[in-house]
C-alpha cells in the first residue's frame, strides 16, 4: 500500500457534510422534470468548507512556482508575476462583463483590446493583430490555416510542403499536421542557424512556407535571417514566426520589418500573464499586409472616429477573406489581455527594451559563469536563453540527474531533452527579474553539481532528496492507466 | 526597469563577466538596419497610475452585478461564485507554476487535475476526462479530431445539429479546412424537427455525430436512440453539455455517448467579457489513446508515496510532433482548478440547490412571460434553466427596449437564424430574483 500524503477529495468526502449553502427559492414551486429525464445519482463529494480550504492549501505546498524561487525553464519564460495585474483582471467592470452585451455597454472593454492590438502591431512591426488565439499552439494553427488560405485564393493549390527547422517546438509541426500537410525538416549549422544548403534545396512552388522561431530554441539569433526569408519568399512561401522567445526582442527588432509575415505572441511568457499550473495562456496573432485580410473574425476596430471630446466608438469588425471563428466568443479577455496591458502600459517604449536587455544580460551571465563545467555546443553570445549539455565524460549521469539534483539545491530545473539536436539538452533561460545573487547561486549549484556528477554520482542518481516526493514510476501510470478517483462508497462497490 | 532588480553597478559587473562593454553590444546578430527600433507607445505608468487608468476603463463598462440585471446565456452564464474559489486561485503557487513536467515540485498541481478528471467524469457519466481545452467550441473541434484519428481519416462526414451553439459550429468549420470533409444535417429547416431527423443523414462515411444538451434553444431531449442509430452505422457520438444542467439530468454517459464535452465556465468561472473559459472532454476508455490534451494517472514514488503524473505522453506533440492528434500544449489548468474549487465547496448537495434554483426560476420566468400578449414559448419541450421566447416583434426591438430600463434581455437568435428574428433566448439561474424577472415581465408588458 503506498502511504497518502493528502487524500484526495473524494476520500475526504462523507455523507451529510455540508459546504457553501444557497439560499431558498424565492419563487413559486414547479413540478420537476419527467423521471427519465433526470440523472439517479450524482456521485461528487460532500465536504465542509474549511476541509476544501486545508484540502488545497495543502496542495499549494506540494508546488514549486515563481512566488518560491528561481524557474529557469528554457522557453516557458517563467519571469515574474506583477501582483498587480491580478487586481486590475478583477475589476468587477471586466468580470462581470457578458460576451454577447451590446458593444455600447462594453466600450471598456472593446477599447482596451484595440490599443492591445495597436500596441502589440507597433512592437512586433505587423500590419494587423487578432486576439483571438487562446495559446501559443492556437496562433499557430490560426497562422498555418491563414498560410493555407491566402495559396488557395491565389489557386495555388500544389503547396503542401511546410519547412521546419529541427530545433522546432513540437507544436509547430503537429500544427500543420492537423492541417494535412507534410513537413520537411531543415537542418541547422554548426552557428546555430539554419543551413541555409539544406534550405535551397527545400524551397520550390511545392512550399506553403516555413515555421522558424527566432532566436530559436538553441538561444541563438539567426545570423542569416534576411537571406532565410528572402528564401523562402522566392520560392512563393510565406515566413511563420514562432513568437515564443519574443521576450529577447522586445525594442531590439521588430520581426515584421525583418519580412516575417505573420508570427503569434504568446502574452503569458513574455507579457507576465501568468502559467496557471498549465494555463490558460494568450496566443494573439500578428500578420503583415499579404495575410491581412484573412484573420480570424471578429478584430476589435473604431466604428466611429473620435475628437477631442469624445472616444472612438468601437466595434467588430470581419476581414474580407477571414478564415473563421478560432474560438467561441472573443478570446481570453480577462485572464490575458487586461494583464498584458498591465504590464505593457507600466513599462513603455523603454521600459520593453529593458526587459530584453536583461533578459539577454543573465543569459549571457549565466552562460559566462558555467561555460568550463558544461559543454555548450552553440557557444557565441546567446539570446535569452542558452543550450548545455547535461552529460560528462567517464561518468553515466544525464541531464534528468542533473535537473533533478537542482531540486535538491532548491531550484526548478531547466528544460530537459529539448532542443533535440543537443544530446542530454538542458536548456536554461532565467528572464530578466531574477537578481545577479539568484544567478550566482544556480550557477554556483550547477558546477557543484557537475563536480558531483564525476565524484559521488549517487547523489545526482537518487534525487531529489530533499522534496516531499521523490522520482515517479512514469512506467505504472501509463500500464495501469489510474485517471479517476471515486468516493469512498461508490469504490467499495466497485472492488 | 519596472520589474528588473539588477542596480547600475551589478549590470556593470555581469557585463564584464561576459565580456562585452555594454548592454547594446549583445545585440550584434541582429540586422543593423533593424536593431533598436523607436517604438511608438505612451510612456510607462507606475502602478498607481496604471491601476487607475484600468479602473477607469472597467468603469466605463455596464455590467451584469452592478448596473445591468441581464437574461443573458447563450454559452457564457452568470452564476454565483463561492468566495473560497478566488482564494484558493490567488494562490501564487498554484498560479504563478508551470505545466507539471517535474512531477517531485508539482504534486499540488497534478492532483489537483487528477481530481478535476475525476469529478468531471462522474458529472458526465464517461470513463475518463482530460485536463482541459481552451473551451467548449475548441473541445467539440477536438472531438472531431478523434473521431478523425478513430477511423484514420477514412470516414469524411461529420452530421452536426442545428441546434449546437453557431459559434461552435463555426470553430469546428474552421478547424477542419485541411481534412477535407463534409458536414451535413445543420441547415435551419432541421431545426424544428426531432433529433432523430438527424438520423437520415448518418451513413457508413459518417465519423461523428454532434448533438448538444440542452440544445441551444434550451430544448431537453433524451438522444438514446440518435445514438444507437449513429452507432449502427459505425459513428461515433459527441454530447456537447451544460455542466449546471448535468447536476440534474440523466447522463449522456447512459445514453451511450462516446464522448460529453462542453463549457465548464459556470462552474466557477467569472463571465469575464468570454473568457478565459474552460473547455471539458471525457470520453470511453476505449478511446483514451486518441484523446488530445494532458492526462494525469496516479502512481507511486521511489519512497512509496501515492503520487500523480503526467500520461499517456507519447500521444502528444512535444513527442509525436506531426503525427500528433492534436497541437495542443497549454490548456486552461488554473481554471479546471477554479471548477473542482466550485464543486468541492458547493458539494453534492449545494450544487443541487444550484440547479434546482436555475430549474425553478427558469420555469417561473417562462411561465409568466408566456402570459403576456404576443409572447409565447417556441417549444413545448422541457428546459432547464434556458428557454427560446416568441416575441411579437423583432427581438433586436425587444432587446432595445429592455435595455433602456437597464435589462440585457436575452440573445437574439435572428443573429444566426434568420427565421427566429422575433425569438429571444432567455437564460434565468439562481442569480436572477424573484423581483428581477417580476421587473422583467412589467416593462415587457407596457411594451
Amino acid at each position: 500500500m503506498a502511504t497518502i500524503i493528502e487524500p484526495t477529495i473524494f476520500e475526504l468526502s462523507s455523507p451529510g457534510r455540508r459546504g457553501v449553502k444557497m439560499p431558498a427559492s424565492d419563487v413559486p414551486q414547479t413540478d420537476s422534470l419527467p423521471q427519465h429525464l433526470l440523472r439517479s445519482e450524482l456521485p461528487l463529494p460532500e465536504i465542509a468548507e474549511v476541509d476544501v480550504v486545508r484540502h488545497y492549501v495543502k496542495l499549494s505546498k506540494l508546488n514549486y512556482s515563481v512566488d518560491e524561487g528561481f524557474y529557469p525553464l528554457g522557453s516557458c519564460t517563467m519571469k515574474y508575476n506583477p501582483k498587480i495585474n491580478e487586481d486590475t483582471c478583477r475589476y468587477p467592470g471586466f468580470l462581470f462583463t457578458h460576451p454577447l452585451q451590446p458593444i455600447e455597454t462594453v466600450q471598456g472593454n472593446l477599447a482596451l483590446m484595440f490599443e492591445l492590438q495597436e500596441w502589440l502591431k507597433e512592437i512586433s512591426g505587423f500590419a494587423g493583430v487578432t486576439l483571438q488565439p487562446a495559446a501559443g499552439a492556437h496562433g499557430e494553427y490560426t497562422g498555418v490555416l491563414m498560410m493555407a488560405a491566402y495559396h488557395k485564393l491565389k489557386g495555388d493549390t500544389k503547396r503542401t510542403k511546410m519547412l521546419i527547422p529541427d530545433a522546432a517546438h513540437g507544436t509547430n509541426p503537429a500544427s500543420v499536421g492537423m492541417m494535412g500537410m507534410s513537413v520537411v525538416t531543415i537542418p541547422s549549422d554548426n552557428r546555430g542557424n539554419v543551413d541555409l544548403k539544406a534550405l535551397e534545396a527545400a524551397c520550390d512552388d511545392s512550399v506553403v512556407g516555413m515555421m522558424l522561431t527566432n532566436p530559436n530554441t538553441l538561444g541563438m539569433f539567426d545570423e542569416n535571417i534576411e537571406k532565410v526569408i528572402e528564401m523562402v519568399h522566392g520560392c512563393g512561401g510565406l515566413m511563420y514566426g514562432d513568437g515564443a522567445n519574443l521576450n529577447a526582442l522586445l525594442g531590439i527588432v521588430r520581426p515584421g520589418d525583418l519580412g516575417f509575415d505573420v508570427m503569434h505572441f504568446n502574452l503569458h511568457k513574455t507579457f507576465s500573464v501568468p502559467h496557471g499550473g498549465g494555463g490558460p495562456g494568450c496566443g494573439p496573432v500578428g500578420v503583415g499586409k499579404a495575410l491581412l485580410d484573412f484573420l480570424p473574425a471578429p478584430l476589435v476596430g473604431i466604428l466611429e472616429e473620435g475628437n477631442d471630446d469624445e472616444a472612438p466608438f468601437y466595434g467588430f469588425i470581419t476581414p474580407k477573406n477571414s478564415i473563421g471563428r478560432m474560438k467561441a466568443f472573443h478570446g481570453h479577455f480577462g485572464g490575458g489581455m487586461v494583464r498584458a496591458y498591465t504590464y505593457i502600459a507600466m513599462h513603455g517604449p523603454d521600459g520593453l527594451k529593458d526587459i530584453s536587455q536583461y533578459a539577454v544580460l543573465n543569459a549571457n551571465y549565466l552562460q559566462a559563469k558555467v561555460r568550463s563545467h558544461y559543454k555548450i555546443p552553440f557557444d557565441r553570445i546567446c539570446m535569452h536563453e542558452f543550450v548545455a549539455e547535461g552529460r560528462f565524460e567517464g561518468s553515466d549521469v544525464r541531464a534528468l540527474d542533473v535537473s533533478k539534483r537542482l531540486m535538491d539545491y532548491g531550484f526548478h530545473p531547466p528544460t530537459n531533452y529539448f532542443p533535440l539536436i543537443v544530446p542530454e539538452a538542458l536548456m536554461i533561460e532565467p528572464t530578466e527579474t531574477e537578481n545577479k545573487d539568484t544567478l550566482d547561486k544556480f550557477a554556483d549549484a550547477l558546477i557543484k553539481i557537475a563536480e558531483e556528477a564525476k565524484n559521488q554520482p549517487e547523489l545526482l542518481h537518487n534525487a531529489p532528496s530533499t522534496t516531499k516526493f521523490g522520482r515517479m514510476d512514469e512506467v505504472k501510470a501509463a500500464r495501469e492507466l489510474v485517471l479517476c478517483c471515486w468516493l469512498p462508497e461508490d469504490y467499495e462497490a466497485m472492488v | 526597469m519596472t520589474f528588473i532588480p539588477t542596480s547600475p553597478a551589478e549590470t556593470e559587473a555581469m557585463l564584464e563577466t561576459v565580456g562585452v562593454k555594454s548592454l547594446d553590444d549583445l545585440f550584434d546578430a541582429v540586422p543593423k538596419k533593424h536593431r533598436f527600433p523607436k517604438l511608438n507607445l505612451p510612456p510607462a505608468l507606475t502602478e498607481m497610475e496604471a491601476a487607475a487608468h484600468l479602473n477607469e476603463m472597467a468603469m466605463s463598462n455596464e455590467n451584469v452585478r452592478q448596473d445591468l440585471v441581464s437574461f443573458l446565456g447563450a454559452g457564457a452564464y452568470n452564476h454565483y461564485v463561492p468566495s473560497v474559489v478566488d482564494h484558493m486561485l490567488r494562490r501564487g503557487e498554484f498560479y504563478t507554476a508551470y505545466t507539471p513536467y517535474q512531477p517531485e515540485i508539482s504534486q499540488g498541481t497534478l492532483q489537483a487535475v487528477f481530481e478535476f478528471q475525476s469529478l468531471m467524469a462522474n458529472l458526465t457519466g464517461m470513463d475518463v476526462s482530460n485536463a482541459s481545452h481552451y473551451d467548449g467550441a475548441t473541445a467539440t473541434a477536438e472531438a472531431v479530431s478523434l473521431a478523425y484519428a478513430q477511423y484514420r481519416g477514412k470516414r469524411k462526414r461529420i452530421v452536426m445539429s442545428p441546434a449546437l451553439h453557431p459559434q461552435y459550429r463555426d470553430v469546428v468549420d474552421t478547424y477542419t479546412q485541411g481534412m477535407g470533409i463534409e458536414t451535413v444535417g445543420d441547415e435551419e429547416t432541421n431545426l424544428t424537427l426531432s433529433p432523430e431527423s438527424l438520423t437520415s443523414y448518418i451513413d457508413e462515411n459518417t465519423m461523428i455525430v454532434i448533438i448538444q444538451y440542452p440544445d441551444f434553444l434550451g430544448r431537453i431531449f433524451d438522444y438514446k436512440k440518435v445514438i444507437d442509430d449513429a452507432h449502427a452505422k459505425g459513428a461515433l457520438v459527441c454530447v456537447v453539455a451544460n455542466p449546471t444542467a448535468l447536476l440534474m439530468l440523466k447522463t449522456p454517459g447512459e445514453m451511450g455517448a462516446d464522448m460529453v464535452v462542453g463549457e465548464a465556465q459556470p462552474f466557477g468561472i467569472p463571465i469575464w467579457y468570454g473568457g478565459p473559459y474552460l473547455g471539458f472532454f471525457t470520453t470511453k476508455k476505449s478511446y483514451v489513446h486518441k484523446m488530445a490534451g494532458r492526462l494525469v494517472g496516479e502512481t507511486m514514488d521511489v519512497r512509496g508515496q501515492r503520487s500523480y503524473v503526467l500520461t499517456l505522453t507519447a500521444r502528444e506533440q512535444h513527442i509525436k510532433r506531426e503525427r500528433a492528434t492534436s497541437n495542443i500544449c497549454t490548456n486552461q489548468g488554473l481554471l479546471a482548478l477554479a471548477a473542482s474549487v466550485y464543486m468541492s465547496v458547493l458539494g453534492k448537495e449545494g450544487l443541487k440547490e444550484v440547479a434546482n434554483l436555475c430549474y425553478q426560476k427558469a420555469h417561473y420566468a417562462a411561465n409568466e412571460l408566456s402570459k403576456l400578449k404576443g409572447f409565447k414559448l417556441f417549444s413545448s419541450e422541457p428546459f432547464f434553466h434556458e428557454f427560446t421566447l416568441e416575441c411579437p416583434k423583432p427581438a433586436s426591438e425587444v432587446n432595445q427596449y429592455l435595455l433602456d430600463h437597464g435589462i440585457l434581455g436575452g440573445y437574439d437568435l435572428g443573429n444566426d437564424y434568420p427565421e427566429l428574428k422575433n425569438h429571444l433566448l432567455v437564460a434565468v439561474t439562481e442569480m436572477n430574483s424573484k423581483e428581477e424577472i417580476d421587473a422583467l415581465v412589467e416593462v415587457l408588458k407596457e411594451m
